[in-house]
């Protein structure tokens, strides 16, 4: 039996990474692994507390974030796509039409 | 044990099922009807959003929990759908030329404008983080794919990606928070999860979930520090997307907060008032600021809405059902003047002429009475002079926040009014005083014309009668909060 602070602990730590790899990362499908980072580690945290609480509620939710997370990457891809087929490059830095 | 949903519960989601049948209606028809019969689908859309409507009908009274506690049907939702429904179809009309004229296909269009409508209409209802959460990413991606509907255009690709990103990260700062308010409370459900922290001392781990839900709704409605995306993504995104990401996506986030806050967390008030308190006065100067430098009039509405925003958040602050009722109130009046001078951009966008620049309005008055009529309105509507409905919504805004004790709130409200009272005013004096530039003349389509009369007359309408509206207002905000937790005691 793995202890629940265990699972918040391991959700805080990939929550950090998520969080500075989003914010250093300057490519942006990086940026995307980085935001899925994020969002597993808050499917950790949700079954690490419906564990503990006994509640289903909190892994339901989490079933939602995967499904969610998913669908979120195929439409990033497909802008990403979109992007580069007209100009060559995946950074953020070449975004510059508009300011940033 | 919870009972099982029951047959009663659909009939209560109604709207939604209506609303989620007629896209599907549309993206049919998209496949059936000849290729360049965009205009048919946009009246088969605004038809979808009648039915919507008229199904709305039924449930003026009602005030149920569906599915055991998953969705509220009362009338604050009943207020937000209107307004979202209206939007939507107004967004609708402006699409028709402007989808015509950029070559882009029109069935995904406005299947995806009714997607991003069912979301937002469960996001008002939600009163559970499953169903908000749920609302919430129907919304968003559906927004995601539309800003970057223009292909071809590298800056609605970039609009695209820059407002995916800074959504999918701010979305993940979100989903933290709400599982802290999880594991916490051991309930997904607002209205028990207000009960379960009554009475409570503060927890420093509830500030946390608190600090970071408030940053996850700060980025949606655009509230300074969160706000660096919404410039960007307005200026690049189409004209008519644009307008709906303005009213439609912050309203909703809006109805969220609201949800949230007042229904889930109402015994952390002092906390999260502090915390709005600070977001409110921020988002007001900075949004205000920054749009004085502006000369592409999309970029400067950006910064406007950025900082009505922080005009919201001021009846956020006071917390009170008369604040809230004030928050209603300036959503819609909102909605119609900042739609309404969107149309007029739309107008302006010809075959050879993006239309959205300061210069581009020199001497419009000559060339096109109407519009130049229909946007002086909307600019004095938004900067809140008195025949207007923007004057209305500022008035009972501000004098809620006086009510409940933030004078000085209110006081800062009204300087940042007055800032951008030069902004706004300059429109006006080059659409009056300035000399028309050469160009293809703006013309008026039906669609278009329909839309600009109809935000004309309610930004005077609702500035010149505001009482019904005002009561309207207040009954909705009535079943939201303290009233509310009492009555779902199961």
């Amino acid at each position: 039996m793995v202890p629940v602070g265990a699972c918040l602990g391991l959700s805080a730590v990939l929550f950090g990474i998520g969080l500075i790899g989003f914010l250093s990362r300057r490519n942006i499908i990086l940026m995307l692994v980085s935001v899925e980072i994020m969002l597993n580690a808050v499917n950790v945290s949700l079954a690490g507390f419906s564990r503990q609480l006994q509640d289903q509620r909190g892994q339901v939710l989490a079933l939602f974030v995967i499904a969610v997370a998913a669908a979120e990457a195929a439409v990033g891809l497909g802008l990403v796509l979109a992007l580069s087929r007209n100009r060559p490059g995946v950074n953020v830095e070449d975004l510059t039409q508009l300011k940033w | 044990m919870p009972p099982g949903i029951t047959f009663g519960d659909f009939y209560n989601i109604l709207p939604e099922l209506v609303l989620t049948a007629g896209s599907l209606v549309v993206l049919i028809a998209d496949v059936l009807l000849p290729r360049r019969s965009g205009g048919w689908l946009a009246w088969i859309t605004l038809i979808v959003i009648g039915a919507t409507l008229a199904s709305l009908v039924p449930f003026r009274e009602t005030r149920v929990e569906v599915a055991n506690g998953l969705i509220a049907v009362d009338q604050f939702a009943l207020f937000f759908k209107v307004v979202f429904l209206g939007a939507a179809a107004l967004t609708v009309l402006m699409s028709v030329r402007y989808l015509e004229i950029e070559g882009a296909s029109p069935g995904e269009y406005y299947f995806l404008i009714l997607c991003a409508t069912l979301g937002m209409m469960i996001m008002a209802g939600g009163i559970d983080l499953i169903t908000i959460f749920i609302g919430l990413e129907t919304m968003a991606v559906s927004f995601y794919i539309l800003a970057g509907f223009i292909k071809p255009n590298q800056r609605s690709n970039e609009a695209a990606v820059k407002y995916f990103l800074l959504g999918a990260f701010s979305l993940g700062i979100l989903l933290y928070g709400m599982s802290l308010m999880y594991g916490l409370s051991g309930t997904t459900n607002l209205r028990v999860m207000a009960m379960t922290f009554a009475g409570q001392e503060s927890d420093p781990r509830l500030i946390l979930a608190v600090m970071l839900v408030a940053a996850g709704v700060g980025f949606k409605i655009a509230a300074v520090p969160f706000h660096m995306w919404a410039p960007d993504v307005y200026e690049g995104a189409p004209t008519p997307i644009t307008a709906f990401l303005s009213v439609g996506s912050t309203a909703a986030s809006f109805a969220m907060l609201l949800r949230i806050f007042l229904e889930g967390l109402p015994s952390m008030k002092p906390e999260w008032r502090v915390l709005f308190e600070g977001l409110a006065i921020v988002t007001m100067t900075v949004g205000n600021l920054a749009a004085l430098t502006q000369s592409n009039l999309k970029r400067m509405l950006a910064y406007s809405s950025i900082a009505h925003a922080g005009y919201v958040l001021i009846g956020v602050v006071a917390g009170t059902p008369r604040g809230v009722a004030a928050m209603l109130i300036y959503v819609l009046v909102y909605a119609f003047m900042q739609l309404g001078a969107f149309i007029v951009i739309v107008l302006m966008r010809r075959q050879d002429i993006v239309g959205d620049e300061l210069k581009d309005f020199s001497g419009l008055h000559v060339r096109h009475p109407f519009a130049a009529f229909a946007m002086l309105m909307f600019m004095l509507s938004l900067g809140g002079i008195p025949p207007t409905a923007g004057f209305m919504g500022k008035f009972w805004l501000f004098g809620a926040a006086i009510d409940a004790g933030y004078v000085w709130l209110a006081v800062i409200g009204v300087l940042n009014s007055a800032i951008s009272l030069y902004y706004y005013i300059r429109i006006v004096v080059f659409m009056y005083v300035k000399k028309e530039t050469a160009g293809s003349e703006p013309t008026m389509s039906p669609a278009l014309g329909i839309a600009l009369a109809v935000a004309v007359i309610a930004t005077i309408a609702l500035g010149v009668y505001p009482r019904l509206l005002f009561e309207l207002a207040e009954a909705s905000a009535r079943t939201l909060g303290a009233a509310a937790i009492t009555t779902a005691i199961r």
